[in-house]
């Protein structure tokens, strides 16, 4: 359990999945990939930690992950087999609200 | 978060992609990435604070925004255009700073600002050069200053805007999707890089993943023709520009341009009869309109093709007259009329448009945060909201004409005068007037060869609006004033019909 700052930088401990976060909660939460506790620069994983297979739809280059309350927002900046989740609920891709570009 | 962060992810999934183009050079995806940590480390051992770049368009801007981002320095465009003492006054606001720039311009340089002066191509080469370095280390603090813009000034000394790393982050992730370009979409880029479109150009088409081609002068013959040379499907132009097309294509049925699927125009008012013009050279384009500030990291409005259509196809004017305005809000950004006592207004009434969201900066070096303690921003611009949000500009508030107790818009006047057959361009301004406070006053370009008297257009107000609106001044121009992205110079004029007013 962690609080998170935006900007910080997270990796998934199973899989190639790293997460840059947007927006986090006052509070602690457990953030985790494929079924392990994401770490910060500078942590290393736990031994032996393997990707939990039931916990593996994978994770997308440049979605925005969020949580039900809507106040964590991660954004993925590189693709892996593990799906994120906070306090052991699956975060979901946030809606894209694709417009004509204007710029 | 920091836009090194945006560069990573295009690399990362598009890396092989042609990202930008000038001449016969070009620059992939994974190139402009390793590019940017070269110069980035290398702004970052200089003893710079800011990285300026003086120049036109040229692969040394996408290299230079992402490699300060790297650096964690703010970087500053400045205007080609200027005088050399006004170029000076700015680098010394901003020192010390390295600076990229024409070669031609070195030798010229006042030397105390600048800490390091490099030519343009030397500065691409530097970039260019194998690095060693495998580190991802940019600065994530969210609050950082990402870029520094001098506002065009048309009124006073240039106020330096401050757009930080989160708010040009916030843009992109409302107003553009990650990838969600083609591979063979390109974008024809003309805007100069110290215009906030610029800028934001170079970002969002990162983000999106489009190739950019990059025209570093205006014009309107090459711009054609490279559009079609380069297969063109997407474009954005200042009003001005998109006026010298559809002069140049003058007497064409089309500009025979099928694979340019979208024009997105902005930065100022665009006369009615040019769009419709417009619309009917490109008829496979499809037209969006975007209205934004430097302060608001760029467009905070879109009137999105499906309105065009909408606007121009309906018979029931409340409809119609939305082709004449800059559309709706943004997702995440809100927008507020409040009168001169700050109470908001109703759909209708005009007044100030305030704007809210997290790409909104309205921050200057010196100033401090111009956001009032709910997070709104006053744009000095303005305008009314119809009952469906669609935004209709007046102009600046400054430039709104107090006639006795009546406030009226100088776009009204001038939108009138140019439907007059004989005008080529008006502009309506406020003069003092000692009876009424303020009279208003017209400056007009006839069209070559046409023919109208003072009176005749006189004439043409009244029987088209209020006889407040009527100029009690009318002069004839070659030209109005424009400074080079197309906003009109009212202030000029101003003083220019004040002096021929009073001798």
């Amino acid at each position: 359990m962690s609080q998170y700052k935006p900007g910080a930088r997270l990796r998934s401990a199973v899989c190639a999945t790293e997460v840059v976060v947007i927006a986090a909660p006052a509070r602690d939460i457990a953030l985790r990939c494929g079924g392990a506790p994401l770490l910060s620069e500078g942590e290393t994983a736990a031994e032996g930690v393997i990707l939990d297979s039931a916990i593996a739809q994978g994770t997308q280059l440049g979605k925005r992950y969020t949580n039900e309350a809507g106040d964590l927002e991660l954004l993925c900046v590189k693709p892996g087999e593990g799906s994120l989740a906070a306090d052991s609920v699956a975060l979901v891709v946030k809606g894209a609200k694709p417009l004509p570009s204007s710029d | 978060m920091n836009l090194m962060m945006l560069l990573e992810m295009a690399a990362q999934g598009f890396g092989e992609r042609v990202a930008f183009v000038n001449g016969d050079e070009s620059l992939t995806y994974q190139q402009l990435f390793d590019a940017a940590r070269q110069a980035g480390m290398r702004l970052r051992s200089s003893d710079c604070e800011h990285v300026a770049m003086l120049d036109v368009s040229s692969l040394a801007l996408p290299i230079g925004l992402f490699a300060s981002a790297w650096a964690g320095k703010p970087f500053v465009p400045i205007n080609y255009r200027l005088a050399g003492t006004e170029v000076d006054a700015l680098l010394e606001r901003i020192q010390p700073s390295f600076l990229v720039t024409d070669q031609a311009r070195i030798p010229l340089l006042s030397a105390t600002s600048v800490v390091e002066p490099m030519a343009r191509r030397e500065f691409v080469e530097m970039a260019r050069e194998a690095g060693t370095d495998t580190a991802t280390d940019w600065p994530m603090d969210p609050d950082e200053i990402a870029v520094l813009l001098f506002t065009s000034g048309t009124t006073g000394a240039p106020k330096a805007a401050v757009l930080r790393h989160r708010h040009l982050v916030s843009y992109m992730f409302s107003a553009v999707e990650f990838g969600s370009a083609a591979e063979d979409d390109v974008a024809l880029v003309v805007v100069p890089p110290y215009h906030i479109a610029g800028v934001i150009s170079v970002i969002s088409s990162v983000y999106a993943g489009r190739t950019v081609v990059q025209q570093a002068n205006f014009n309107a013959r090459d711009w054609l023709d490279l559009a079609r040379r380069e297969r063109v499907t997407t474009a954005f132009l200042v009003p001005t520009m998109l006026a010298q097309i559809v002069r140049e294509l003058e007497g064409q049925s089309s500009a025979k341009l099928p694979h340019l699927a979208a024009i997105a125009y902005g930065g100022g008012k665009m006369p009615g009869p040019v769009i419709e013009r417009a619309m009917a050279l490109f008829p496979d384009t499809q037209f969006t309109q975007a209205y934004g500030l430097t302060e608001t990291s760029s467009t905070i409005c879109v009137l999105l093709p499906k309105d065009h259509h909408a606007a121009s196809a309906s018979d029931e004017p409340a409809v119609r007259r939305r082709l004449t305005s800059v559309g709706r809000a943004l997702p995440g950004v809100e927008l507020q009329i409040r009168d001169e006592e700050g109470r908001v207004l109703a759909p209708g009434q005009r007044g100030e448009i305030y704007v809210r969201g997290e790409q909104v900066s309205g921050e200057y070096i010196g100033r401090g945060s111009m956001l009032d303690d709910q997070g709104w921003f006053p744009t000095r611009d303005a305008g009314e909201l119809d009952e469906e949000g669609y935004l209709f500009l007046e102009g600046r508030a400054d430039d709104v004409i107090v006639r006795g107790a009546e406030n009226m818009s100088p776009g009204e006047i001038e939108d009138v005068l140019l439907r007059h057959p004989a005008v080529a361009d008006a502009g309506v301004v406020g003069v003092p007037d000692e009876h009424w406070g303020e009279a208003v006053a017209a400056v007009i370009v006839l069209k070559p060869g046409a023919v109208a008297s003072s009176e005749e257009l006189q004439d043409w107000v009244r029987n088209h609006l209020r006889s407040s609106r009527v100029p009690q001044f009318i002069t004839f121009v070659a030209e109005l004033p424009y400074n080079e992205t197309g906003k009109l110079l009212r202030r000029t004029i101003r003083l220019d019909l004040a002096e021929a007013i009073q001798s």
